[in-house]
């Protein structure tokens, strides 16, 4: 267990998921200025949505495909039209305190409607074993690492290699000058809040059956995804990538090396040191919007 | 303000201070239980409401604050034989002076990275309490919290321990009534209002910003020496990060900026789920959604909505005086 590649790998893999999170969480705020204090509770309840058409009878892949999409219309679509319009203009923080009651309301919902008992989550990789330079390491993580990295780079590719990234990106660094060189920023806000609720589900497909669906499993999970935002850089995609894998690999290895007690004040200090001598985080930029 | 609108006032409020005196005379062991602690939240959102509402800074570490008091309270009234002011004096100082540490980060970052750093030290603090056995005796807590004397009068029972509560919350009141109509309170809002000018007018923002965090933080102490002998038992449960989360709520909810936002903003967050109890399970999700369509409705709070109706009258009565000189204007010959 305390072997550094092993140690790697299974932060990494949290790390991957991290980097999911943090993601859309980077570009909720680059495109609509709205920090989402219930991601973390976003990735909580895409499991609970299979999990609810597994119980009525469906086939894992089949719940997998209405989870994603009552995904996108919960978090994605209603989430815009429901809270987020209606308080945009009002500024930032009433917004983020509306997401923090959301969270609330969701958790108390899950608890209610579903269960207040941690329930087990069927995998989509096989468990088992494989062997790398002589080392033992589990499949699962490995698995969840590749799923999690073909996700990464097919997002950073839709973003930087598309016509619809570009016009994301551009209505993410400025929507005034992006809506007069005829970008369509409304859509290109929606679809970020489609990609968002997404990741979410793929998040949650991925990290529920290592640590079990639970109501209450987002509060960790988006402190986390803050972190590894925060950490990597607020206004950046990559960063934000590359604060989850930073957080996940970190987290892992304070566990083993500094104690199990402190373990979560690591990630912490961490986070208190970035953003004193590096506000903008390690890959960010200072925020000053330019086209 | 007309004359009439002062007495209104003033009659309003020696009205509900008579209520919150006489009411809950009859109230059982839980009621007085609740009513104490909506006092001992309302003194922690006032704190918060100083640093957020009128100096315009994001804190999300008030429930720790809390926690220390709590603990301050604790440890020295049950293992030192300590009467509760002198924990009460050490709370004030020790979050003032973390307060004043905290607020460093201010100077250098703004909104939600602020707001992140104080969500990392509230999460620093709960680890603390929890993991530090020899002092806060970790998961197992601290039990037999004693209740003070006042002025000789014993506090054990829970109507003198709610006149209590109420007591301290009518002299914080008055404090911070003194305070932000000081020349202090006056230049927390122009740093709200504008940094860069009131830089410019000569106030220091630099201690002024520090300033508001240390005094709103040890408001936070100040509840806390007070929820301590309030339960009577104290784990490091209650102070995690959603107590900072709470009290945020309530100062916003309530009408950040306010003088009586907190007061209002702690009745939504204590009572109302208690009212909508009888709905069983359901409870916290009917409050989450009243928060939600609350700050859709009014993102400025409760005092917001009878701000904006005060300055619509207000609007209207002018225009209609405004009409009758007019139409006097023109029939005069």
């Amino acid at each position: 267990m305390s072997n550094l590649l092993d140690l790697l790998v299974a932060g990494l893999a949290t790390g991957a998921i991290y980097a999911l999170v943090a993601v859309g969480f980077t570009l909720l705020w680059q495109t609509s200025q709205t920090i989402n204090f219930a991601q973390g509770e976003f990735v909580m309840l895409p499991a609970f949505l299979m999990l609810a058409v597994m119980h009525a009878g469906a086939p894992f892949w089949l719940a997998i495909i209405i989870g994603i999409l009552l995904s996108l219309l919960l978090l994605g679509l209603g989430f815009k039209l429901l809270l987020v319009d209606p308080m945009l203009r009002h500024g930032v923080l009433p917004l983020a305190i509306a997401t923090m009651a959301l969270a609330i309301g969701m958790k108390e919902a899950v608890k209610q409607f579903f269960s207040a008992e941690a329930s087990p989550f069927p995998s989509i990789v096989p468990a088992g074993d494989v062997s790398i330079l002589g080392r033992v390491v589990s499949l699962q993580s490995l698995g969840v690492l590749a799923l999690a990295i073909a996700v990464v780079i097919g997002l950073t590719a839709l973003l930087n290699r598309t016509s619809v990234g570009h016009q994301m990106q551009a209505t993410a660094q400025n929507p005034t000058v992006a809506r007069i060189i005829g970008v369509p920023v409304e859509r290109m806000i929606l679809l970020t809040f489609l990609i968002n609720a997404l990741l979410v589900a793929l998040a949650s497909l991925l990290i529920t059956p290592i640590y079990l669906a639970k109501f209450s499993s987002g509060e960790v999970l988006g402190q986390a995804a803050f972190i590894a935002a925060i950490v990597g850089g607020f206004n950046q995609v990559r960063g934000a990538i590359a604060g989850g894998l930073l957080i996940g690999v970190v987290d892992n290895l304070a566990a083993a090396y500094v104690s199990t007690q402190y373990r979560a004040a690591v990630p912490l200090i961490l986070l208190i040191v970035i953003i004193l001598f590096r506000p903008q985080g390690l890959l960010g930029r200072p925020e000053e919007r330019t086209v | 303000m007309t004359a009439t609108g002062k007495y209104l006032r003033i009659a309003l409020g020696v009205a509900v201070i008579a209520a919150l005196i006489i009411v809950p005379m009859n109230f059982n062991r839980y009621g007085l239980y609740i009513l104490s602690q909506w006092a001992v939240m309302t003194i922690a959102a006032m704190g918060l409401n100083l640093t957020l509402g009128y100096a315009g800074q994001v804190s999300l570490a008030q429930g720790a604050f809390v926690g220390i008091g709590a603990y301050a309270a604790a440890i020295m009234t049950t293992q030192g034989g300590m009467p509760l002011i002198a924990a009460l004096g050490v709370a004030i100082v020790l979050c003032f002076a973390i307060g004043w540490i905290l607020g460093y980060p201010a100077l250098r970052v703004q909104h939600h990275y602020l707001a992140f750093v104080t969500l990392a030290f509230s999460t620093l603090a709960f680890l603390v309490f929890r993991n530090e056995d020899w002092l806060t005796k970790g998961i197992y807590g601290i039990s037999n919290i004693p209740r003070p004397n006042v002025l000789g009068f014993a506090t054990n029972r829970p109507l003198p321990f709610y006149y209590f509560c109420l007591g301290s919350l009518a002299l914080v009141s008055l404090a911070m009534w003194w305070l932000i109509r000081s020349p202090w309170g006056r230049a927390f809002v122009a740093l709200r209002e504008n940094p860069v000018r009131a830089l410019s007018l000569g106030i220091d923002t630099r201690r002024y910003t520090l300033m508001a965090f240390a005094i709103g933080s040890a408001l936070g102490g100040v509840a806390g020496t007070l929820y301590a002998p309030l339960t009577q038992y104290i784990d490091p449960v209650p102070f995690n990060l959603s107590l900072s989360l709470d009290l945020l709520m309530m100062v916003i909810v309530g009408g950040s900026g306010f003088f009586f936002g907190p007061f209002l903003g702690a009745m939504i967050a204590v009572l109302l789920p208690e009212w909508l109890r009888f709905t069983q399970g359901y409870y916290l999700m009917l409050y989450a959604v009243a928060v939600m369509l609350l700050l859709i409705y009014s993102p400025t709070g409760i005092l917001g909505i009878l701000d904006r109706y005060l300055a619509e009258r207000r609007t209207k009565a002018a225009s209609a005086l405004r009409a009758v000189v007019k139409s006097r204007l023109e029939t005069a010959p």
